[in-house]
Parts: structure tokens; sequence; C-alpha cells
């Protein structure tokens, strides 16, 4: 396994292995976000229902060793590819043969790093370890989530945070999607087109999806 | 036409290299790119100048020899194309042209624009091969291969090993090169045996060599002079995979 790692293409397996599984998690993710749309009972009881099933808190942890793995890989393999061309060209002229995303990927990662953490750390963490209201739907009392969020999303340039590792993320997954399958040798001349619509169309959700929900509470508290 | 050419000039491998501007006018515009530099050091002669090294043979975009980086592109700006076959109709005259050498940790200059390409040979010599013998003519015509493999293998074939695609990564992998080998040799019966093997060396000799790992970004595939599609990467990664996988 060892010498499997060593290799460049081992280590592009992990991170493309880890990357579908990140791609995984943000449709999950994205689908309760979604439920804030509906209103605050049924947003609280959906993050209720994740902070408390078996299969969501088995899966926490993992998520966290994922994204470790994808940035602790893609660090690596990024910084050494520098020095495989130690004198670099004087001009490089990448515009008509790859796209810009596919040139930028540690870029554009480090910048939803950046939002990763800010994050985690507005909610996640407040969740966790901060002062939460409750209120009682039937005969649970559950952490009042909604207002916790969407207390958040009435400040303009939070929400243009939002927005921003939104699109970065939509950047990044233009490329990562198409490039995963890629990785895994799951590619040929018929799925080839396939692939990089469907990562397009997935791209394209993600964005407008997770954009679409800090913008609809702020044009609401701007308007209302 | 007349232009300002920016070239790379080094001595040896040992020396530091560096850019030397040159203007030239009197260019036709049916010399191809390779004739102009002809042309240039011609000139360079006539005054007692060093004329400008690069490499080229065939002329005629087969023998892979021809590799200059131009204007930020590898075998200048056109595709599908060797630099041999880069017409100066692709210039407007009063352009300045930059060219320098393939510039790779795995391909050190030896001499102005001439890099040493060994290190492709190094990585055939460790699986670009079929060890048994696969017989006289006669006797491969007596497998059949059905035609859209034989295509597929023709199209992988075709490399010319010219070191364009290691000029065009951001991570100067050899990743295409190595992928034309290995798909041309495990989609035919006589190679099939050994593809998993071929896979394994040939992929740790090229990360011995210091060439750097596959972002998937597409640039290869665009400046390969011969199209070499990265659908072959992909079968190298399987190729690859499975073979760690089954062991
Ligand atoms: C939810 C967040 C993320 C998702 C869904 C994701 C997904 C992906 C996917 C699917 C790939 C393609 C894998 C391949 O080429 O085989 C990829 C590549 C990459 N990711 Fe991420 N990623 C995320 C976050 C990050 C972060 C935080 C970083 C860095 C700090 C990062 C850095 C990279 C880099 C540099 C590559 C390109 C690696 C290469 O091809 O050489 N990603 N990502
Ligand atoms: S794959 Fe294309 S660019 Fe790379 S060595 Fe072969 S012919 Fe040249
Ligand atoms: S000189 Fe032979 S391919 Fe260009």
């Amino acid at each position: 396994m060892s010498s499997f790692i060593n290799t460049s293409i081992g280590k592009k397996f992990l991170i493309s292995i880890t990357g579908l599984f990140l791609i995984s998690f943000l449709a999950v993710h994205l689908t309760g976000n979604l439920f804030l749309l509906a209103g605050q009972e049924s947003f609280n009881l959906v993050a209720h229902f994740m902070a408390t099933d078996r299969v969501i808190s088995f899966m926490e942890p993992l998520l966290a060793v994922g994204f470790l793995l994808h940035i602790v890989f893609t660090a690596y393999l990024t910084i050494t590819n520098q020095f495989k061309r130690p004198q670099k060209f004087a001009k490089v002229d990448h515009r008509q043969t790859s796209s810009w995303p596919s040139q930028n990927m540690f870029v554009l990662g480090g910048l939803i790093f950046i939002f990763l953490v800010l994050h985690l750390s507005n909610f996640w963490y407040q969740m966790q370890f901060g002062e939460m209201d409750y209120i009682l739907y039937g005969d649970i009392w559950v952490q009042d989530a909604y207002s916790l969020v969407t207390g958040k999303f009435i400040i303009w340039w939070y929400v243009l945070i939002y927005v921003a590792g939104a699109v970065f993320l939509g950047l990044h997954l233009l490329h990562g999607f198409k490039s995963a399958f890629f990785s895994l040798g799951l590619y040929n001349k018929v799925w080839g087109g396939r692939l990089m619509l469907i990562g397009a169309i997935y791209s394209i959700i993600i964005t407008v999806g997770f954009s679409l929900i800090p913008v609809y509470f702020l044009i609401g508290h701007l308007t209302g | 036409m007349e232009f300002k050419l920016k070239i790379w000039r080094q001595k040896n491998a040992r020396s530091q290299g560096a850019f030397v501007e040159y203007f030239i006018s009197g260019v036709s515009k049916e010399m191809s790119f390779l004739e102009m530099l002809d042309y240039l050091n011609k000139t360079l002669i006539e005054s007692g100048d060093n004329p400008v090294a690069f490499e080229h043979d065939c002329r005629e975009g087969i023998c892979g020899s021809c590799s200059l980086y131009i204007n930020g592109r590898p075998h200048g700006p056109d595709d599908l194309i060797a630099t041999c076959e880069l017409r100066m109709t692709k210039f407007k005259s009063g352009d300045t042209i930059i060219v320098e050498p393939w510039r790779a940790k795995s391909f050190p200059v030896l001499r102005d624009l001439i890099v040493d390409r060994y290190a492709f040979d190094k990585i055939m010599q460790a699986g670009g091969f079929i060890s048994v013998n696969s017989g006289a003519a006669p006797e491969a015509n007596s497998i059949p291969v059905s035609r859209e493999v034989a295509d597929e293998a023709f199209d992988a074939a075709i490399c010319i090993g010219c070191g364009a695609c290691v000029a065009a990564c951001k991570n100067s992998s050899a990743m295409l090169f190595v992928a034309a080998k290995v798909s041309q040799l495990a989609l035919l019966p006589q190679g099939k045996p050994e593809a998993e093997k071929r896979a394994r060396a040939m992929v740790a000799k090229m990360d011995e060599l210091g060439f750097g790992s596959c972002s998937n970004t597409g640039a290869c595939e665009a400046e390969c002079p011969k199209g070499i599609s990265l659908a072959h990467i992909a079968r190298l990664n399987r190729e690859f995979l499975l073979a760690v996988f089954k062991t």
C-alpha cells in the first residue's frame, strides 16, 4: 500500500476518491439547507435529524478525514510539481488549451478552505459549543438553528462571502468533477462528453443552490 | 516580413542561459518557421556569430526531433502540427516572437534550444516493449483484431515522442506520452499479457525520473502534434489501478 501511495497515480487516486466523497457530501448538505426555504420548523427538524441520526453522526468524522486527506495530498502534489520545472518559461499561453479552473485548482481550493474555516466557526462551532435557543416541537426540544443561520444572512457582506464561496466551489468542481473520473480511469470517448455535461450541471446546481439561500434571506430582509 | 526574435541562448548544460534579441527582415511568407531560423543562422554565421542550435530532422512532422516553445506554446501557435510544420503565415510582420527550449527538470537544456530527451528512452526501456517474439508479419496477421481496436491502437501509436506534452503541462507531467505507449501495446493481443506489468514499470520510471503528476488539464492533448487523446491517460490510470488492486 505504501508503494502505491508513493506513485503519482496512487496519490491522484486518493485525491479523486476523497473529491468524489466531498461531492456526495455537498449534495446532502445542499438538500438539507434548502429546507431553510421551507421555514423555521422544517429546517430545525431536519437539522435535529442530522445531528442525531446514527449514519450522519458516523459520517461526520469521516468527512473531516476526507477533507484532511484531500487537502494534504493536493497540497503535496501542487508543491512538489513546482520543482519539476526549475527554470520557468518566460511566456506561457494556456488560453486556448485548457480551462482557467483546471490551471488554478489549488488557488480555488485555498479559497474554499478559507471559506470553510469561516463557515465552520460561524455555524458548526456555534451549534456544538455556543449558546443556542431551543424550541419545543411536539415533545422534543430542538436547537433553533434556523434563527442562527437566518440571523447571519441579513448582513450583506456575509451574503457576499457565501456567494463567493459558492462560486469558488462551482469553479473547483467544473474541472474537479470530470477530473476525478479521469483519474479513476473511468473515461472513454463515449462517456467523455457526458461526464463533462453532468459535471457542469452539478457545478451550476451547487453554485446556484448555495447562493440562492443567503440571497433569498437578504432580499426578504431588505424588502420586508 | 520582419520580426523581433527573442531566442534562448545557452552555451552548454552547465552554463546559465539568457534571451538574446535579433531583428530579422526579408522573411518571406512561404517560409516555414525552421526555414526562418535557418535564414537567421545564415546571417549569424556570415557576421561571425554562433548559429542558434535547434533540433530537426524529417521536417515533415514524423520524427519528433523538432521541439520549440514559441510565444508560450509548444510547437507554436497552431494545432496538430510539429514545429517543423509551422508556417510564417501564422505570424504578422512586426511581431515579437519568443523562442524557448522545452523546460522541465527531466529535459535538461544541452545547448540553446536543444534539450536532452533521454528520459523518454529510459521510460521505454522500463517496459515499452513486448518481451516475447511476436513473429513475422504473416503470423501477426493470423490473429484477428477488430477494426475499432486496431484504429484505437494506431491513434496511440502515432505518438512521435516529441515531448510537447511535458512542455505544455503545468506539472511537467509525461502522462500523455506514457499513456500513448501503454495504450498502443495494451490494446493489441501481443501486448495484452504484459499490460499491467508494463503500466506499473513505466509509471514507476516516469515518477523516478522527475516528471510531475497529472492534473487532467488537457493542455497536453491540445498541444500534441498528433492529437493523442486524454482517453489514453484514463486507460493508463485504469491499467495501473487494476494492476495494483489485483496484487
Ligand atoms: C467541498 C470541497 C471540495 C470538493 C468537493 C473537492 C473536489 C475535488 C475533486 C472532485 C477534484 C478532482 C480530483 C482529480 O483530479 O482526480 C479535486 C481536485 C483538487 N482539489 Fe479539491 N475539493 C474540495 C476542496 C478542496 C480544498 C479545500 C483544497 C485545497 C486546499 C482542494 C484542492 C484541490 C486541488 C489542488 C486539486 C487538483 C489536484 C490535481 O489534479 O493535481 N480542494 N477536488
Ligand atoms: S503524446 Fe503527443 S506531445 Fe507527447 S510525445 Fe507523443 S506526440 Fe509528442
Ligand atoms: S523535424 Fe521531424 S517532426 Fe519536426
